[in-house]
């Protein structure tokens, strides 16, 4: 048997929202899994690559020192990275921070809402927690991407057209009504 | 203290966002301490100060891809408050029902054969590489073709009503932009038999997958718990609008029918310093003993009936099984999210057999307000909106208790039971056993997209590099 071609996705600094849009492509997920197999991916529960990826979907920006390493080991495992949707390609929605003080940030979300119950006046900090980046950047900031599928998200159909040309080594020609600045 | 080791499970996959779990083990390979962590932090809440309100529905969607149904409507509820829209005329009110339990319906099965049917179908431990719903594609193509449609059936629900199957636009403040024509209808109509039958089928594998195990099911990841949901003024479920209600585990009322334009009253939230997510209590018992659960299960709990005649025998025959007393088996919100799909399709189905839809009159408009609170009750449970405006209508304040957050200390207490059955002094620890941890996280459906709303804290030390492994940025904590 043919070894088929492997695929992964990412979601960095997004909503899901991208990933929902792929998940869009509905009954064509069956045709899809006859074209490749799919490797790390919050979809599954392979949390390592497993091997060499021909084609890896990033969601999101980088927000924190986990989205690059995550972006960077992408680079390292995909041959054509994809940046899916306006916070991968731009920063997007997240990046509205990008203007904000960061100090004024913590004092509104812990010290200051109206719900709030912080006696010790904590503000989060752990080991655990990976540390957020100054701002926002776009993936392409970050390492080189390949592809650019605009849209907030891309449309099931934007997706599914693009993953289908990019595995048969087709020209990436989306009709017009597929392509949405929103 | 001896030697401590560290396990994480990161990321936790098929939830959806980003999550973490840290455990620390001594070196008898007891557990010393099992956190869930949510690890990533966005900002909305000040952010969006200084936009104008009116874009808020739209904004704020953005936080989740996976609800922004929820979002998009809490936001515009609260909205319909500022602009003085007190009461929306019915075929506003009702697109906007429409366009809920649409999202109710695609959420709570993608929910189900997407991300956990796996673990049902083919076991908690099963290999993680057909362990996902390619797997089940595989082995169950009818089922995974079930879940699939019923997915695409909600989302373009979601498209008719709000323009978009992700981020549409459909609500705005005191009504809505556009009706349901009678052939967009029809479309819906032409299915919806098809739709009952399946989700009938969904409750029916739900169900007798949790009586079939119940003796495994009953102890898994399971403590007794507050509820908490909104409950219509006659006490029926309501998923769009009502009053707040909540219960300890053995059903005593804690408050009942309170105007949730209070809510800051009842309610506030404690911040920890190892989660960027709050820990949300009820005042009135304190951050001990206040913490309550949120979704599916809580508002089967906390309702008094179903209005809804297939949802409302499934709710009793639910509820037959604790003698009537709220159920806190953790496993059993599955369960309770298939009466709930069942439910959305009924009601799916009364909406569109109602005229209003193609009603005409869509926008109402009153005295402006300069504070508003939106609730929902969103596929994960209760969610909060909350805003202040000023005279020229820029956002000054914005306060978000989304429904995943409502659940954080049970999302720990859950990781605790099963690291103490499961992997407390267990010579090797497996993924399947990880996989225990990560099937009792999904049991609620957190959404960790909506969840990572708060703003987190500087970095120490930040370095960019770029593809070529140069630094290309570095930024140090003062
Ligand atoms: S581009 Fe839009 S849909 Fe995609 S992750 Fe960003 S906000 Fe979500
Ligand atoms: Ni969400």
């Amino acid at each position: 048997m043919m070894m088929k071609p492997k695929i992964a996705t990412a979601s960095l600094a997004g909503c899901f929202g991208c990933h929902m849009s792929f998940l869009d492509i509905d009954e064509r997920i069956l045709q899809l899994i006859e074209l490749v197999d799919f490797d790390k991916s919050p979809i599954d529960d392979i949390k390592e690559f497993t091997g060499r990826c021909a084609i890896g979907l990033i969601e999101g920006g980088c927000a924190n020192e986990d989205n690059v390493h995550v972006l960077q080991e992408f680079r390292k495992h995909c041959d054509i990275l994809v940046s899916v949707g306006d916070c991968a390609i731009t920063g997007d929605i997240p990046a509205l921070r990008n203007n904000i003080p960061l100090k004024e940030c913590l004092e509104e979300a812990y010290l200051n809402g109206p719900t709030v119950y912080n006696p010790e006046k904590i503000i989060p900090n752990d080991k655990e927690l990976p540390l957020c980046l100054d701002r926002v950047y776009p993936c392409n900031e970050v390492v080189k991407m390949d592809y650019f599928l605009p849209g907030c998200p891309p449309s099931g159909d934007a997706i599914w057209q693009a993953v289908v040309a990019l595995l048969n080594n087709k020209p990436l020609d989306l009709p017009y009504e597929l392509i949405k600045y929103d | 203290m001896g030697i401590t080791k560290r396990v994480v499970i990161e990321p936790v996959t098929r939830v959806e966002g980003h999550g973490k779990v840290s455990l620390l083990l001594d070196e008898n390979n007891k557990v010393t301490q099992a956190r869930f962590h949510v690890v990533e932090f966005r900002g909305f809440e000040r952010f969006i100060q200084g936009r104008p309100y009116w874009e808020i529905p739209v904004l704020v969607q953005r936080l989740c891809g996976i609800c922004p149904v929820s979002h998009h409507l809490a936001a515009a509820k609260a909205m319909d408050r500022i602009v003085g829209a007190d009461k929306l005329t019915p075929a506003a009110e009702k697109i906007r029902r429409l366009m809920h339990y649409g999202q109710m319906f695609q959420s709570h099965a993608l929910h189900f054969f997407h991300l956990c049917s796996p673990d049902l179908l083919f076991g908690f431990d099963a290999d993680p590489k057909t362990r996902n719903i390619i797997g089940v594609a595989i082995k169950y193509p009818e089922l995974a073709i079930q879940g699939v449609m019923m997915r695409k059936y909600g989302q373009e629900i979601i498209k008719a009503t709000a323009g978009k199957k992700i981020h549409g636009t459909g609500a705005i403040p005191g009504g809505v932009n556009k009706n349901l024509s009678i052939a967009e209808r029809d479309i819906f109509l032409k299915d919806i038999n098809q739709m009952f039958d399946w989700a009938k089928s969904a409750l029916n594998i739900a169900k007798d997958y949790t009586l079939k195990n119940l003796d495994k099911l009953k102890p898994f990841a399971s403590f007794d718990s507050n509820h908490l949901s909104l409950v219509r003024s006659d006490g029926a479920m309501d998923l769009y609008h009502g009053n707040l209600r909540a219960i300890t585990a053995d059903g005593k009322k804690i408050f009942d029918q309170v105007d949730y334009s209070n809510y800051c009253d009842y309610l506030t939230e404690e911040v920890k310093s190892w989660s960027y997510m709050k820990f949300p209590f009820i005042k009135s018992l304190g951050p001990k003993d206040g913490w309550y659960r949120v979704g599916p299960l809580a508002r089967v709990n906390t309702c008094d009936f179903i209005d809804t005649p297939l949802a409302e025998a499934a709710r009793k025959e639910f509820k037959a099984l604790t003698g009537g007393k709220p159920n806190n088996i953790t496993m059993a919100y599955h369960w309770t999210r298939m009466i709930e799909l069942l439910h959305s399709i009924e009601k799916i189905n009364e909406l569109l057999h109602d005229k209003d839809l193609q009603g005409t009159d869509l926008v109402v408009k009153g005295k402006r307000r300069n504070e508003a609170v939106g609730l929902i009750e969103a596929p994960r449970g209760t969610l909060f909106h909350h805003y202040k405006v000023d005279d020229n209508g820029l956002i000054v304040m914005a306060n978000l208790i989304v429904s995943t957050t409502n659940n954080n200390e049970a999302f720990n207490r859950s990781v605790q039971k099963v690291a103490a059955d499961h992997i407390d002094g267990v010579a090797k620890i497996t993924e399947g056993l990880l996989n225990h941890i990560e099937v009792a996280i999904r049991a609620y459906d957190p959404c960790l997209s909506c969840a990572t709303h708060a703003m987190g804290k500087m970095p120490l030390i930040v370095t960019l590099y770029d593809h070529n492994g140069n630094e290309i940025d570095r930024k140090i904590k003062e």
